[in-house]
């Protein structure tokens, strides 16, 4: 289906993550560090890039922005790093998500899914999402068909988040986007997340339809 | 006395001399004599004899002889120091240290160094290259040994200003190089000695056959005095002999006066021929407080001096010379009194009593020299006058008036009172202008009620003529009471203005040091330290103290002071010596700054360094006592926080080795139970993939997973690396999110989220709280019983927000509740859940207490068995009401 280029030094990882792509249909192409990944991205223009941060010799959170510079290709970190600035900093240079080793095949898949149905389309102008429909372009929130009065925040965020579909969009780009101006106050994204959770998810289980992601941003959960 | 015991200070003095280089003095009567030639002849017989001999340097002044002996031995290149557009070529003192002979050849001892130079004497030098283990030989004419400096003058009337401290010679080995006089004269004549051209008149003088002889005993004396003097040392440090009476203690009463250096030198003279310790004493009286800074100086001049040239040094602050020395006597329980006297009129010792005469009656068994002072009397180098003394305009403006006022009250009462009243009523303008104005304008009042009550009342009434004689006296009366009031006045005016000066003191120091017995941490207890002295002292100060890159400017008194690469050498010349330098001290003066060591025993714990605006010597010598005091009290406080500093170091490591032990033991277990069931998972997968044997592969992993997670943040807690990233979270998703993550360590247990969505949002770090809540899942989902409920409650009331986990199970030991928090502990009884390594609650504990958080455990109160942990929030962290309209 897509072609994937896989970062990581670990040839124990390359073999189980290779088994995996392999098996849902992917074309798969390897590097062992940062130089090999280079060459191997100029050559084969893969469709996406699984990279592990933890390369030898350079680290390869300096590749984040020569990936990320190709709009058309999906990044991916797969790093056993699991403190949240490293997180945010390879989201902040362009990665479209993050996973964390040990990490599930089943829940990597959906991810690299996401990512790549990004490229297929550009923004939608409808999203769905559990049982929310949200129109981008008429402005408007639906639940099971009855439609969700939100405030101008609320659908800012909302907007957002379904801009990016089943990727984690962090606080600061939020913050930056909905409020901007000097230094804006997560208190208020707080706020207007649990006001969406209220109108969107309830009863269902908090998070159900934004997920959070701890001390890096929020997610819409769409069905993969 | 006679105790034969070794003299600790003795074997002191002598284990100093192991490892130090030794000195040789060859000792002269006179230029011309030989010295350098001897020195040079003896340097190129021990190099003969294989020594590593160096000329440091040597003065040949065009001599053949002498240059010739210079071959063959290896002369240092001298320092080229630019001064007042001349080059002048001092040795080279580094580079002899760094060159490190056995022998250096120091030419003429007393020399005084080119401004700039380390030290400001050449000695000074010596006594370094001798420190660093070089022997040295040097000369130095009998002149200029500082105790016989006024012997010389008196005998050749040429006054040397170049001295050597007696101490430099009494640790020297001393070789006298001597030619009779008629021959040193003949060499003369025949230009065989080496005379500066200017100053060949006066030294001409100094030529004569009796000048010669006399220098000559007083050369060989001083030789034979050094040589006993050792051997005492020796023999005091062995302790045996008992030839040390003890018995005679000298004190030498200083003054302010110009003359009290020679007194001093005398002192040594006469301690020296008695052998017994002395004592340079100063007393402190009231009259000080009126001296000038050059008065200060010379008294502090006057007690180096003495600290040079051996004596103990004392300040006693005491009503009156008389009662201060007669104390001091007594309790030093000395011998020999030392005293001046300076030329005072027969009238002045009248009025004042003489001091000598006194301490002679009144120290029975003290034997008192007194030496005629004749470079000053004391009342032309007194203070200048104070304001006052000669009275103000308005004190006499303001006596005249109570005197008109007095007489004008006499008058209208004339008729009531009789003559003797009104005398009476004149003492009263006398006495207050006494007491006010002082002895002057008293005087004056006296004289003025004298005039007015003469004029106005005694009869004839309108004259100045006094016809009863008994009326003479009222006048005298008067006069009398004015010098009476106005002495005492003084007395309690000057001895009040001391107490207050002392106090002034007392409480500065009492001021710093509980400024600094506030302060718990080693940067701010710097900076009091140079805040405070610098408002005491009214100075400019800096605090220097090692730092990775060598000594460096640590702390300053708030100003930005730089310090120049001199300033910075007389500040580690401070600090690798325990010496004061800089302004004002022996070494390296050029710089701006006085350089003091903060030592506590050997140790310099720090450099103060001290400035003045302007070019005045940055401690005056009146306050060199008190910055003492407060230097010794900063030193103690810094060595107290170095101390406390080592003390939980020693602590931190010993709790962390334990925790690394206890650590070892359980990772062996922890790790090999997850991986042997994988493994004995994975071989089972050969003969059939059960979706059981999955689940057991897939949950071990993750037990492991978690396991080392934990490891991690332990590492990270020990380590004290714990940043913590604060951020407004709100409850519900944080817990939400970790039972989702704890969702396979829970399995087997229904799970319940009691946290209401309206919780307000809590100031914490998310990841950090995360990992508390997984860890009380996880310890939750092992101790309680499998198959029931384990909750997850979110309450806030009365302001107060608490997370708690509770479960129901088996609960915790009664009364051992808190103990589940230490690290590895497990509580035994059930085999079956001791799974964990006991990491887990640990973690929670010190992440929360990072937080500011409380964790509480305790056994479930509402009646069913099992345990329940708690996250007590602090009010500080929860964010009341963040909502502004419109931002939402």
């Amino acid at each position: 289906m897509a072609q994937i280029l896989i970062v990581d030094d670990e040839p124990a990882i390359r073999r189980l993550l290779r088994q995996a792509l392999e098996r849902a249909g992917h074309g798969v192409a390897e590097a062992a560090d940062a130089r090999a990944a280079l060459a191997a991205f100029e050559r084969q223009r893969p469709d996406a890039v699984l990279l592990d941060l933890g390369l030898p010799g350079r680290d390869g959170l300096e590749l984040v922005p020569v990936i990320a510079r190709e709009r058309s290709i999906a990044l991916l970190v797969v790093s056993a790093r699991e403190t949240t600035d490293d997180k945010v900093a390879a989201l902040d240079l362009g990665a479209d998500d993050y996973i964390t080793k040990p990490f599930d095949s089943e829940e990597l898949l959906a991810r690299l899914r996401v990512a790549l149905r990004r490229y297929d389309t550009d923004a939608q102008m409808v999203v769905e999402a559990e049982d929310v429909t949200i129109d981008l372009s008429r402005h408007m929130v639906c639940r099971m068909g009855a439609e969700i009065h939100l405030t101008r925040k609320e659908f800012a965020v909302l907007a957002m988040l379904a801009e990016h579909p089943g990727r984690v969009v962090t606080h600061k780009q939020i913050l930056a986007r909905v409020w901007g101006g000097y230094d804006p106050k997560i208190e208020y994204l707080r706020i207007v997340i649990r006001n969406l959770r209220q109108k969107l998810e309830s009863p269902a289980p908090i998070g159900s339809l934004i997920g959070n992601e701890l001390g890096i941003g929020y997610r819409l959960r769409i069905k993969s | 006395m006679n105790d034969s015991r070794p003299d600790p200070q003795a074997l002191l003095r002598q284990a100093a001399q192991e490892g130090r280089g030794r000195l040789k003095i060859f000792l002269g009567a006179a230029p011309g004599v030989g010295k350098t030639f001897e020195m040079l002849s003896e340097g190129k017989a021990r190099a003969k004899e294989g020594v590593d001999v160096v000329i440091g340097v040597v003065e040949t002044h065009g001599r053949i002889e002498t240059e010739a002996l210079t071959r063959g031995l290896e002369i240092m290149p001298r320092r080229a120091v630019a001064y007042e557009g001349r080059t002048l070529h001092e040795m080279d003192i580094d580079g002899v240290l760094a060159r490190r002979p056995r022998l250096a050849l120091v030419d003429e001892l007393a020399h005084t160094n080119a401004p700039g130079s380390r030290h400001p004497k050449r000695h000074q030098d010596v006594a370094e290259l001798l420190a660093a283990g070089i022997d040295v030989y040097s000369t130095v004419n009998i002149q200029h040994v500082e105790s016989l400096n006024d012997i010389v003058a008196g005998i050749t009337r040429v006054r040397v200003r170049e001295t050597v401290p007696d101490s430099v010679l009494e640790a020297a080995e001393i070789e006298v190089v001597d030619i009779p006089p008629d021959e040193l004269i003949e060499r003369l004549k025949a230009g065989k000695v080496y005379l500066p051209q200017e100053a060949t008149r006066a030294l001409q003088h100094f030529f004569s056959k009796s000048n010669l002889s006399a220098l000559r005993e007083l050369a060989l004396t001083r030789a034979a005095q050094a040589v006993d003097a050792q051997m005492l040392e020796h023999v005091r440090a062995l302790g045996v002999g008992g030839t040390w009476a003890g018995a005679e203690r000298i004190v030498v009463a200083i003054s302010e006066l110009a003359g009290a250096d020679g007194l001093v030198r005398a002192g040594k003279r006469v301690a020296d021929g008695l052998r017994g310790p002395w004592t340079a004493l100063f007393i402190e009286t009231p009259r000080v407080a009126g001296f000038t800074d050059a008065q200060h100086a010379r008294i502090a001049a006057t007690m180096t001096l003495a600290t040079q040239l051996g004596a103990a040094v004392a300040t006693v602050p005491a009503p009156s010379v008389v009662d201060g020395i007669k104390v001091f006597l007594h309790d030093a329980r000395a011998t020999q009194l030392i005293l001046g006297k300076s030329r005072r009129s027969r009238w002045f010792e009248l009025r004042h009593g003489s001091v000598v005469d006194r301490l002679v009656r009144e120290t029975p068994g003290v034997t008192v020299h007194v030496l005629p002072n004749d470079e000053a009397t004391s009342r032309p180098d007194r203070a200048r006058p104070r304001r006052g003394e000669w009275g103000t305009r308005t004190g006499h403006a303001a006596t005249t008036a109570m005197i008109a006022g007095v007489t004008a009250l006499a008058i209208a009462l004339s008729q009531v009172l009789n003559l003797g009243n009104v005398g009476m009523l004149y003492l009263l303008p006398v006495m207050a202008a006494a007491s006010l104005f002082g002895l002057r304008t008293g005087l004056m009042a006296g004289l003025l009620s004298s005039l007015a009550y003469n004029f106005f009342f005694l009869p004839p009434t309108g004259t100045f003529t006094i016809s009863n004689p008994e009326n003479v006296v009222s006048v005298f009366v008067l006069l009398g009471v004015a010098f009476v009031t106005s002495h005492l006045a003084a007395r309690v005016r000057a001895q009040a203005d001391l107490a207050s000066q002392s106090a002034r003191t007392n409480a500065a120091l009492t001021g710093f040091l509980r400024e600094l017995a506030e302060l718990a941490d080693d940067a701010s207890v710097r900076r009091a330290i140079c805040v405070e002295v610098g408002r005491i002292l009214r100075v400019h100060t800096v605090l220097l103290a090692a730092g990775p890159t060598g000594l460096a400017v640590q702390t300053t008194d708030g100003n930005d002071h730089r310090l120049g690469t001199l300033d910075l050498a007389a500040a580690q010349w401070a600090f690798d010596h325990s010496a004061t330098t800089g302004r004002g001290s022996g070494t390296l003066t050029a710089s701006d700054w006085a350089f003091h060591p903060l030592a506590h025993g050997r140790t310099v714990l720090a450099v103060f360094g001290i400035a003045r605006d302007g070019t005045a010597d940055p401690i005056r010598a009146d306050q060199l006592p008190l910055l003492t005091n407060l230097l010794d009290q900063a030193a103690m406080v810094l060595e107290r926080l170095r101390l406390e500093g080592e003390m939980r170091d020693v602590e931190t490591m010993r709790t962390r080795d334990r925790l690394r032990g206890a650590l070892l033991s359980s990772v062996g277990h922890d790790l090999r139970t997850p991986l042997t069931a994988v493994k004995a998972a994975a071989s089972e997968l050969r003969h059939g993939v059960t979706p059981q044997l999955i689940g057991t592969i897939e949950q071990e992993a993750n037990r492991l997973d978690r396991f080392v997670a934990n490891l991690l943040d332990m590492a990270r807690i020990e380590a004290g690396a714990l940043s913590l990233a604060i951020e407004p979270v709100d409850l519900a998703d944080a817990v939400t999110g970790a039972a989702h993550d704890a969702r396979t360590a829970l399995t087997g247990h229904a799970i319940r989220l009691d946290v209401p969505p309206d919780l307000p949002l809590v100031r914490c770090d998310p990841h950090l709280l995360h990992h508390c809540l997984l860890n009380l899942l996880d310890n939750a989902g092992r101790y309680g019983d499998a198959g029931t409920e384990i909750r997850v409650a979110g309450t806030h009331r009365h302001g107060a927000l608490q997370l708690s986990v509770i479960d129901r199970g088996p609960g915790l030991p009664p009364g051992q509740e808190d103990l589940v928090f230490d690290t590895f502990r497990r509580f035994d009884g059930s085999d079956r859940a001791a799974t964990g390594t006991g990491l887990g609650l640990a973690i929670v504990k010190a992440f929360a207490e990072a937080m500011g958080i409380a964790v509480e455990a305790r056994n479930r109160d509402d009646g069913e068995r099992g345990a329940a942990f708690s996250l007590r929030f602090p009010a500080d962290a929860i964010i009341r009401d963040p909502i502004v309209e419109g931002q939402v």
